[in-house]
């Protein structure tokens, strides 16, 4: 029987990379703060203990140099887990996460590949401003080679990060600062969850939602909202939006007629943006109403509370949303 | 074996303010048209240009072998010139007329299992390193016999079966590569393997990327983790058309850079392929022994532009000819000749030998079929889904257990 306990979202991160790290000595962790400090987040918090500073390796603030490190170690046949602090500093390291890692194989003709996972902190945290509250899956979808995977929950946390370690392609993986408390079931044995695997997370017959990360949780609320109106959500957790599982909300559309997108990212060139127009291009005749979108506001990040509140996606606007989509407003 | 490190400056040493000092040390006394003087202004000093008394002590055998090597690389550009204005290649393309000497020096220096990262003036790294020119010509001209089945093109060369990682477009980019190549040498040798680290790693670079984040980042993770990569400034003088000195700070002195680091630097002179070896040796050498990385300002010259489109206005034809005078290869050919290693005859048939080979590469490239449309959606990934049909070589990264899925795939936009 299958122990049943809560961990946190932080707590199934670290297990993933340390599992895998038992499992494979070409598994290493390297990146800001991560050994002696225990993690600027505590997601690495024991790991130098257990695995020794060969394999649990503190960088200087260098993300270029170590990026680009990480990837010729990748090169070698190692599987490097690269943590970014955040994210939004990831921008410094763009040659060598964009133009090394995901063509390398390609460029090679097949000779190289990068069996690398860039993983940390996606999206606001709170209040923290412009320049570190980046949703890099706006930039980063747009480019071939890469996997990208934006789990919601501990255990989607967990699975995934076992598959992006596991794989031979790199990955970069989304987590978020505002859930790495979150606490949800994680059984004690191993699990994998393959890529590309989209999770309906609650059924509905009105309004399919479709999201991933932490806005998933607001999508939750709204579906919870919607319902007292008679409005029933069926809530769509993607996943991973590089490989997208196009064919699960499709399949959920076709029998609501109504679709809401919610992407914490920048509405313009989007991964929303994205499933919205496969979702017009296989459901055209399926669709009573456009696809509507929720995303950030338009503009950087701001910083006063109110402001940045209504910047984000959440609960509210994505029962407009729904409302206007399903023609209850 | 002993050898002479005639020009090896480590980096305490005071030389770079004796050469300031000292102009035209080593030179004639021809003012504004002397080696020393025109050395001066490409580099900022002309210490190093004194032609070496001794010759390390190399076997004939081998410096026959560098001096056929050299030859190939420069019949090879000549070809490849040749070949872009036939519209064969396209692109961007760089030679290495003129500094033919660094790469085929600096690979005899290291062994077959270190590896090798360069920049995108790499067709003479990847024919020292040893790939089939015809690999070689025929990524060039867009073929599937290409190394990188035409994938890459000229500035991406990677050789797997001999260690060369690329072929590098961006300026610098290559440089965390270099450390990154040599951590994992040492990682899987001591950590994984439980022995001793016997690697180390060559990252050429141009000088133009000592200008780049990246390689001071990398210069830094390098010093501070103890990595044996060998970085080697091509030092020809000019970042495309920019003249060193204003570009770089310390441009006398490139070594200075290398002191910031905790990293032992070395001027070397790279026009003279025995010199280039035996001081690479000893640097590589050591590096081996200490675990440590290696600084090397090698100075060359490229008698082309930086590119095909390049006509040189920024240089003068009376400072090429300077550089020509002291062409590696007609350096090694009048040391072999003095020694009665090498005639008249005996060249013209090893120039024969090397115009044949090439000339096989670009018939060769010719007939190399054009990549087949799967390519396209080949090698993307290494595992499969949606529209990518995996990789040619999917075990070299040791695969996986668990193959991640897409379920519902109808048409290749679909993943788009």
């Amino acid at each position: 029987m299958s122990a049943v306990r809560e961990i946190e979202y932080r707590d199934a991160l670290r297990e993933a990379m340390s599992e895998e790290m038992r499992r494979d000595k070409r598994v290493f962790l390297l990146g800001e703060e991560v050994a002696e400090y225990n993690g600027a987040y505590k997601i690495s918090r024991g790991m130098l203990e257990e695995f020794g500073a060969r394999r649990v390796i503190d960088t200087p603030i260098s993300e270029s140099g170590f990026a680009g490190l990480a990837i010729g170690a990748a090169m070698m046949g190692l599987k490097p887990v690269v943590e970014f602090m955040s994210w939004s500093f990831s921008l410094v390291a763009a040659d060598p996460i964009l133009n090394n890692a995901p063509k390398m194989l390609y460029m090679s003709g097949g000779q190289f590949g990068c069996p690398v996972v860039f993983r940390g902190n996606d999206g606001a945290g709170g209040q923290l401003g412009s320049t570190h509250s980046w949703c890099v899956e706006g930039l980063f979808s747009n480019v071939p080679g890469i996997k990208i995977a934006i789990p919601s929950n501990p255990y989607d946390a967990k699975g995934l990060l076992k598959t992006a370690i596991r794989g031979s392609d790199p990955v970069f993986f989304l987590e978020s600062e505002r859930m790495l408390g979150n606490k949800g079931e994680v059984p004690e044995e191993e699990y994998l969850i393959p890529f590309g695997q989209a999770k309906v997370i609650r059924s509905g017959t009105d309004c399919t939602l479709a999201s991933w990360g932490r806005p998933v949780h607001f999508c939750m609320e709204a579906a919870e909202e919607m319902q007292k109106l008679g409005i029933s959500c069926e809530v769509i957790d993607l996943r991973t939006v590089r490989p997208l599982d196009i064919g699960t909300v499709v399949r959920s559309v076709k029998k609501t007629g109504a679709c809401v997108v919610v992407d914490q990212s920048w509405s313009f060139g989007s991964p929303g943006s994205e499933v919205a127009s496969q979702v017009h291009r296989h459901c055209f005749d399926d669709l009573d109403n456009y696809v509507h979108r929720v995303h950030s506001a338009d503009v950087p990040t701001p910083y006063a509370t109110n402001l940045e509140q209504e910047y984000l996606p959440n609960a509210r606007k994505i029962a407009e949303a729904v409302r206007s989509a399903t023609y209850n407003l | 074996m002993a050898f002479v490190a005639r020009r090896l400056f480590p980096v305490c040493t005071d030389y770079t303010m004796t050469s300031l000092s000292n102009p035209t040390a080593g030179g004639t006394s021809a003012p504004g048209s002397s080696q020393s003087d025109v050395h001066a202004k490409v580099y900022g000093d002309a210490e190093h240009l004194q032609i070496p008394a001794a010759a390390a002590h190399v076997s004939t055998e081998k410096m026959l072998d560098w001096f056929k090597q050299m030859l190939l690389i420069r019949e090879f550009e000549l070809r490849c010139m040749q070949s872009y204005q036939e519209k064969k290649i396209g692109g961007f393309c760089h030679v290495y007329i003129g500094q033919e000497a660094v790469a085929v020096g600096c690979t005899a220096a290291v062994e077959h299992k270190d590896p090798i990262v360069t920049a995108y003036r790499d067709h003479g790294h990847a024919l020292a390193r040893g790939m089939d020119p015809r690999a070689c010509m025929a990524e060039m001209f867009g073929r599937i016999g290409g190394c990188a089945k035409g994938k890459g093109g000229s500035m991406h060369m990677f050789d797997r079966d001999n260690n060369l990682y690329g072929g590098h477009g961006i300026v610098g980019a290559q440089t965390p590569l270099g450390a990154g190549l040599a951590f994992g040498c040492k990682y899987i040798d001591e950590v994984i393997e439980g022995k001793a680290n016997s690697r180390v790693s060559l990252c050429f670079l141009g000088d133009g990327a000592l200008n780049q984040g990246a390689f001071h980042e990398a210069m830094n993770l390098a010093g501070l983790f103890d990595i044996p990569v060998i970085y080697v400034v091509e030092n020809n003088g000019y970042s495309m058309g920019t003249a060193i000195a204003r570009g770089t700070t310390m441009a006398h002195s490139l070594i200075t850079k290398a002191a910031g680091y905790g990293i032992d630097g070395y001027v070397v002179d790279g026009m003279d392929v025995v010199g280039v070896y035996a001081d690479m040796k000893s640097i590589a050498d050591k590096c081996r022994a200490t675990s440590r990385p290696a600084f090397v300002d090698m100075r060359t010259y490229r008698y082309k532009g930086h590119s095909m489109s390049d006509p040189r206005k920024y240089r003068t034809k009376e400072e090429e000819e300077v550089f020509e005078k002291h062409d590696p290869i007609g350096r090694l050919e009048a040391r072999l000749k003095a020694a009665g290693k090498l005639t008249d005859e005996s060249l013209k048939a090893m120039q024969k030998d090397v115009r044949d080979t090439v000339r096989d590469a670009v018939t060769w490239s010719d007939e190399s079929p054009i990549p087949p449309m799967a390519e396209l959606y080949h090698d993307v990934f290494v595992e499969p889904w949606g529209p990518y049909t995996g990789s040619s070589q999917p075990q070299m990264n040791g695969g996986t257990a668990n193959q991640p899925s897409m379920r519902t795939i109808d048409t290749k936009e679909e993943l788009s």
